[in-house]
């Protein structure tokens, strides 16, 4: 018999025989009933606690406040996807700025060296987000692969205010998580960190040294 | 003056109680753990502050017990939903066969280099040895881990594997071992390993990772880091190779989120970890990054005679939080490379002995005060001190006799000592007159008992036995009654 089948066969001959399953009441993780200013409240309130940034803009505006947070941090590379909304209109809206922007919808094997020391940012949209944790909700695509939010030193990623739920219990019921996992589901939580140095938490360890979440509100806030 | 330059110890569970005295001996071992447990539990508390965490405890519980009622259902379950998902499953009864299936994965690669993200099954089945013994070099990227390695050590705890080592000795040992200046600035020797690191994620021909959770019902393997390292493992190296207990299981995706939540908050006291990275399978046709080939290995030792018995099933609960090394003051004093096994603390206490007998771990199920901590602080319930007098029983022989090594503890002195007590004490004629002549004796005690006179003075017995003097203070108020 193989490995499988012995282990199965002494699972399913239980000395003390088969065991009942008790049935699960998931109140204590759903059901929070926030409105969606305290939900953008808490996102902000717990992502900024781990060394995430907030930036607020609108709808209409938020190219140009991506514009303004390269310069900001000098970020002259920005690695992008491109037909996924997010990396269009930022195409667009970069073409005449300057900053040379580098397409992530390439094979790895093709620029991985490019990718780990030539970008100094990864942009990329995001599904949503959790309230209760501060956590990004990404799904990396053909478009923005897994790597652009890992690789380059500076994640800039845009979040919709009106696409953050409660909890991570409400994201994977209300959109149906179970039925379409893709190849791979992400929560991003702040930028890279450890603590394994005496406990003195640092940042950027293997992934990005700083997020940047631009968060577009429905109407203008700034 | 540190660590880094004294000679490697290799730890063993059966020399437990002289590493013990070893550790309880060393100010920098004894400091580095009570600072950095004192901060473990602080944070803990405060970032359960606004939980029903009774409640939340109470579903973590059921959540796992659902999972080990229906556990050869689930595998199957899984093993099917991975594989139309196009992800390949070994199954290994014990760490030397997944060692075995790992090591062909790789050699079917042609693999050199291997980079590694933290697995604690992969350190129980020594497969770091392993690899470099069939000429794969094997390298850890979490940075504790790749601090240990460098060291020449394993993990002291589950969670923060180089939490025995102090700032100084870490910059001594990247000093020593990777060449840059010494340093106190903790970002700077941060940002040298990722430096070192990065490197190697490009040049490793296989990824190794251990799983959080396997689920069941959508064929998904959870990964919670804070570093990146776990998702570099899984998404640079064109092939990824996951190895997990086959307990880690679950049933269904929205099993995950309240496991998830206890144990972060358990592990670090953190309400959530930088990354949550669920896998369900390889590259696919048209994506441009991540594996093209993604292996789980799930492996056995142990754990299915584990599962046989109705009171150690609850070992297999554990979702690797640390907590109740954490909390427990045996830990906190001897730290964890005093346990001399992968598993150290409360939760190594009563996993080891299933794993390697209890001919070489019987010393670890009675490093304990049983002041019941650890059972308090469990993300999922499992009352680790009952589990603990549950070994000590079967060590000597008075359990069901089913745990390895059962009855390695019992001698005839110690057997014969208890059925004479045993007489004594249901024969109250022949238990009052003993008493009373030991009163009587008292003088002869010896000064010296073992262990027990090590740190103590002897007991004294008294003149009188309590028995006597209630019996006196009876007769007495029974005597001012009368007369009054």
């Amino acid at each position: 018999m193989s490995a499988r089948d012995n282990i199965l066969k002494r699972l399913r001959e239980r000395a003390d025989g088969p065991l009942t399953a008790p049935q699960s009441d998931f109140g204590v993780v759903t059901g929070r009933g926030w409105g969606q200013a305290e939900r953008l409240a808490r996102f902000e309130r717990w992502i900024t606690s781990v060394h995430g940034e907030v930036v607020h803009t609108s709808r209409d505006a938020w190219t140009s406040t991506l514009a303004e947070v390269l310069e900001a941090k000098g970020i002259r590379r920005l690695a992008l996807g491109r037909e996924h909304p997010v990396a269009a209109e930022a195409r667009a809206a970069l073409a005449e700025r300057g900053v040379a922007l580098i397409d992530a919808d390439r094979d790895i094997e093709a620029w991985q060296r490019e990718q780990f020391h030539d970008t100094e940012a990864g942009l990329t949209s995001t599904r949503g987000a959790i309230a209760e944790t501060g956590s990004l909700w990404l799904w990396p695509t053909p478009d923005e692969p897994r790597l652009l939010s890992l690789v380059p030193p500076i994640h800039i990623a845009v979040l919709d205010a009106d696409t953050i739920e409660d909890t991570f219990f409400d994201v994977i019921e209300r959109h149906g998580w179970a039925d379409d996992m893709p190849t791979n589901a992400l929560l991003v939580s702040g930028p890279s960190k450890t603590a394994d140095i005496e406990q003195t938490l640092a940042y950027g360890v293997h992934g990005p040294r700083e997020l940047v979440v631009l968060v577009r509100n429905a109407e203008e806030r700034v | 003056m540190s660590a880094a330059h004294e000679p490697v110890q290799t730890f063993t569970p059966r020399d437990f109680h002289r590493q013990a005295h070893d550790a309880l001996g060393n100010p920098q071992i004894r400091a580095n753990f009570r600072r950095a447990m004192d901060g473990l539990m602080a944070k803990r508390r405060d970032v359960f502050s606004d939980w029903d965490l009774e409640t939340l405890r109470e579903l973590g519980a059921n959540i796992r017990l659902r999972a080990l009622a229906r556990l050869p259902d689930l595998l199957e379950r899984l093993e099917a939903n991975c594989q139309a998902n196009g992800i390949q499953v070994h199954w290994a009864e014990n760490g030397d066969e997944a060692c075995r299936i790992i090591r062909e994965i790789c050699q079917r690669h042609e693999a050199k280099a291997v980079i590694k993200g933290k697995s604690m099954v992969s350190e129980e089945m020594h497969l770091n040895a392993h690899l470099e013994a069939a000429g794969i070099e094997a390298l850890e990227s979490d940075l504790g881990e790749y601090l240990v390695q460098l060291n020449e050590q394993t993990p002291s705890h589950i969670i923060m594997p180089a939490i025995h080592l102090n700032t100084d000795e870490i910059s001594e040992i990247m000093h020593d071992k990777t060449g840059i200046e010494r340093t106190r600035d903790v970002d700077t020797m941060t940002a040298a390993a990722r430096a070192q690191l990065r490197e190697r994620f490009m040049g490793a021909d296989v990824g190794i990772s251990g799983v959080n959770f396997a689920v069941a019902e959508t064929g998904t393997l959870c990964l919670v880091e804070n570093e990146g390292n776990g998702r570099m493992t899984t998404a640079v190296p064109p092939v990824h190779i996951a190895v997990t207990g086959i307990e880690k299981v679950v049933e269904h995706l929205r099993d995950v989120p309240p496991l998830y939540a206890l144990l972060t908050r358990s592990a670090t006291g953190q309400h959530v970890t930088t990354y949550f990275n669920m896998i369900s399978s390889p590259r696919k046709e048209g994506e441009h990054d991540g594996p093209k080939e993604v292996h789980l290995v799930l492996v056995d030792s142990g754990r299915s005679n584990i599962y046989q018995d109705d009171e150690l099933l609850d070992t297999l609960r554990c979702i690797r939080c640390g907590a109740c090394m954490n909390h427990c003051p045996v830990y906190t004093r001897v730290g964890g490379h005093t346990y001399g096994t992968t598993y150290p603390g409360p939760i190594g206490s009563i996993l080891m002995p299933h794993m390697m007998g209890l001919e070489q771990t019987k010393d670890l199920p009675t490093a304990s005060s049983l002041c019941g901590a650890c059972g308090e602080v469990c993300p999922v319930k499992i009352p680790i001190p009952d589990l603990l007098v549950r070994l000590r029983r079967e060590s000597v022989g008075e359990g069901r006799g089913n745990v390895p090594g059962a009855g390695v503890k019992r001698t005839k002195k110690e057997a014969s000592a208890w059925k004479g007590f045993q007489w004594l004490a249901t024969h109250p004629g022949v238990w009052r007159s003993g008493t009373a002549m030991v009163g009587k004796l008292q003088a002869l005690m010896p000064a010296k008992l073992g262990a027990w006179t090590e740190y103590r003075t002897a007991p004294k017995p008294a003149k009188t036995s309590l028995h006597a003097l209630v019996k006196r203070h009876q007769a007495e108020r029974a005597g001012g009654e009368e007369r009054s």
